[in-house]
């Protein structure tokens, strides 16, 4: 396995209290496989990737347990300097915003070569070179004369290609994608997740990607994971989700959005109520509220998550194959 | 669905443009430039009709939304809602008129004054509007709030005790209180999480078919838009490039523009998106500054040729009912 997380508790402090943004998360991710995590804002997606680059946002966030093991190595247990090494290097990561982690005083070429000499050793002609080409290879035309641009002289959509570059360009193991495509136009999304495919097929790298978008998920991943409330809820891989999900909140999601691939219905299927106060917390399942098929034991425990046939896990009490009451 | 549907045209749109002028280069540079967000665009919405308005950012889809209820101030061309001219209207003739015409925001948060109450919101229309005063008032706001599924008694409470979805329901409450017949929902779904959007466009139809409403509804959602609209406009950097009743839009688009939108809408099943051969276009979106030449698309169109470079071509019927803009639709597909 190139990345285990076990037990990943993530938590924030705030004003009204302790919010468990991340609650004992586990899962795997194999070589050169691609994960995509969906849910709803505050379903602890963004956390999850935070935690495992451990750029939580300090004092108000904690790490509070669990292992980050990458490449065998507990991530969580590595001081700054080591941290700094891997982050860029090894694993990188892409948010929806480019313009958050790009330095609008500085070139794409200082930005880009920085990372490689620092990481690869190279000196600033060899980086520049690699720079190029790696800006060629996500599709910016001219990229000998476009490196030396500043980020606002390039669209919305250039400009997550540039980040895509600047990810890839030391070659990492693991590239996390947050929402990279959400704030983009689905013409522009279209050219990037196209060129994710071909970057995947490409390097072998491995991909996390983090989306609310199930459709974008179903293109590009081999698996899926569900978060609700800061836990995984249902594991599977991609066939097998979009076919036969067995979490409720899963099920929900695919009835309740619109779809060109089905005919049009005269009403959607809504998730009834909104998403559960991660502060206080009732005890059970923490999609019972809202969920039709819950049983009773779903307001009495959590229901853990587990195996309910090879490669599939569930966390639920109910069966979503029987028809509610 | 589309029962009410028919008669004379509720609104109406006859070679509408908006442009705003902005200031270019270094703060207090004297050059300027003319963004034509709006460029020349004839439309009709009948009664009881919803128009979806789809189209990339910047494509000036909102503009045109708020250019109807004249939100922005339109260049040249005329609206006319209901047989009466709106951008002709005084101030007093605005006012009556917009008792008529409302819009449902993307933002609800950014729409309502946080320090009003929901039912100082709700109630600031019917006021200004002198439509209700006292307990006549209050039993209004309440009755709103009961039709769009929210319980009376938070009438009291302050908007960020709201979640998003009880928010937008907040919006378009305020949107209903003075009984309009046209609504603009400018990205009413948007801002939503996947399970709360469901929500608010199923409470969106059912007023729509409860209170006989006219809808434009801008969206990039395209899935969204099918769900709601009877016909659906297909915006490109001002114009409208095609439009058609909804069902032949997707079924058959023709504008190029239109069947590249479409191919990249990413589909929840995994067996489709594998097999599925997307059109991807090159580039951006052209700058409403420096629009191109010919048609506005030639610069991304896969399809283009010379004569799409040179000349403009005209929205016209290629089948029945349905319009499109492309040099090329005819010789491709022959009717």
């Amino acid at each position: 396995m190139l990345l285990e997380v076990q037990h990943l508790r993530t938590e924030f402090r705030t004003d009204r209290g302790v919010l468990t943004a991340v609650d004992d998360v586990s899962f795997d991710l194999a070589e050169g496989e691609a994960i995509g995590v969906v849910g709803e804002s505050g379903s602890g997606k963004s956390v999850t990737a935070l935690s495992i680059m451990r750029l939580v946002s300090k004092p108000a966030g904690r790490i509070m347990s669990g292992r980050v093991l990458f490449e065998g190595q507990d991530l969580l247990q590595l001081d700054e300097a080591e941290m700094q090494k891997i982050r860029g290097a090894k694993i990188a990561m892409i948010f929806q915003d480019p313009m958050s982690s790009l330095n609008p005083i500085l070139t794409i070429e200082r930005q880009m070569t920085e990372s490689l000499e620092l990481h690869m050793g190279l000196n600033r002609k060899q980086a520049r070179v690699r720079a190029v080409e790696m800006l060629q290879v996500v599709g910016i035309s001219d990229a000998d004369r476009r490196i030396d641009d500043y980020p606002h002289q390039f669209s919305g959509g250039m400009r997550q290609r540039v980040m895509i570059a600047i990810a890839l360009s030391c070659s990492p193991r693991l590239l996390i994608a947050d929402e990279p495509t959400t704030a983009l136009d689905v013409t522009i999304q279209a050219q990037i997740t196209d060129l994710v495919r071909r970057l995947r097929r490409e390097f072998a790298t491995s991909i996390i990607w983090i989306s609310h978008d199930l459709g974008v998920v179903a293109g590009l991943c081999d698996r899926v994971m569900v978060m609700y409330a800061g836990q995984i809820v249902e594991d599977a891989g991609i066939d097998q989700i979009f076919a036969e999900p067995r979490h409720p909140y899963t099920l929900g999601l695919l009835n309740s959005i619109p779809r060109l691939d089905r005919p049009v219905t005269a009403e959607l299927i809504p998730i009834e109520g909104s998403p559960p106060d991660l502060i206080d917390r009732p005890p059970g399942c923490p999609f019972q509220p809202r969920c039709p098929f819950a049983v009773e034991r779903s307001h009495e425990e959590r229901p853990p998550l587990e195996e309910v046939r090879p490669g599939h896990r569930v966390a639920c009490w109910a069966d979503v194959t029987k028809v509610p009451d | 669905m589309a029962a009410a549907v028919g008669g004379a045209p509720l609104v109406e749109a006859r070679q509408l443009a908006t442009h705003f002028t902005v200031r270019r280069g270094l703060p207090f540079a004297r050059r300027t430039a003319v963004i034509r967000a709006v460029d020349g665009i004839d439309l009709e919405i009948a009664r009881g009709e919803t128009l979806g308005l789809v189209g990339e950012s910047g494509c000036g889809k909102s503009t045109l939304g708020r250019s109807l209820l004249r939100l922005s101030q339109p260049t040249s061309g005329q609206v006319l809602f209901d047989g009466t001219d709106v951008t002709a209207a005084s101030r007093d003739g605005l006012r009556r008129l917009r008792r008529r015409m409302q819009m449902v925001f993307q933002d609800p948060y950014g729409s309502l004054d946080p320090r009003m109450t929901v039912e100082q919101a709700i109630g600031e229309p019917l006021r200004i509007h002198g439509l209700a005063s006292g307990e006549r008032r209050r039993q209004r706001i309440r009755d709103l709030l009961g039709l769009v599924g929210l319980d009376p008694a938070v009438a009291k409470r302050y908007p960020h005790e709201f979640s998003g979805g009880q928010m937008q329901r907040i919006g378009i409450a305020r949107a209903l209180a003075v009984e309009p017949d046209f609504i603009v929902c400018d990205e009413p779904v948007s801002a939503l999480d996947v399970s709360i959007q469901a929500q608010v466009l199923n409470l969106l139809v059912r007023l729509r078919d409860q209170l006989n409403l006219t809808y434009l509804f801008v969206a990039h959602d395209l899935s969204v838009v099918r769900h709601i609209s009877h016909r659906v406009a297909v915006m490109y950097l001002g114009v409208v490039v095609e439009i058609a009743p909804r069902d032949r839009l997707y079924a058959e688009p023709l504008h190029p523009y239109t069947r590249a939108l479409l191919s990249a809408v990413p589909v929840p099943n995994p067996t489709i998106e594998k097999q599925m051969q997307r059109m991807i276009l090159k580039g951006d979106v052209a700058s409403p500054v420096q629009v191109p030449a010919g048609c506005r698309f030639h610069t991304r169109c896969p399809l283009a040729v010379d004569r799409c470079r040179v000349e403009v071509p005209v929205l016209e019927e290629k089948r029945p009912g349905h319009r499109a803009a492309c040099h090329l639709v005819d010789v491709a597909r022959p009717v």
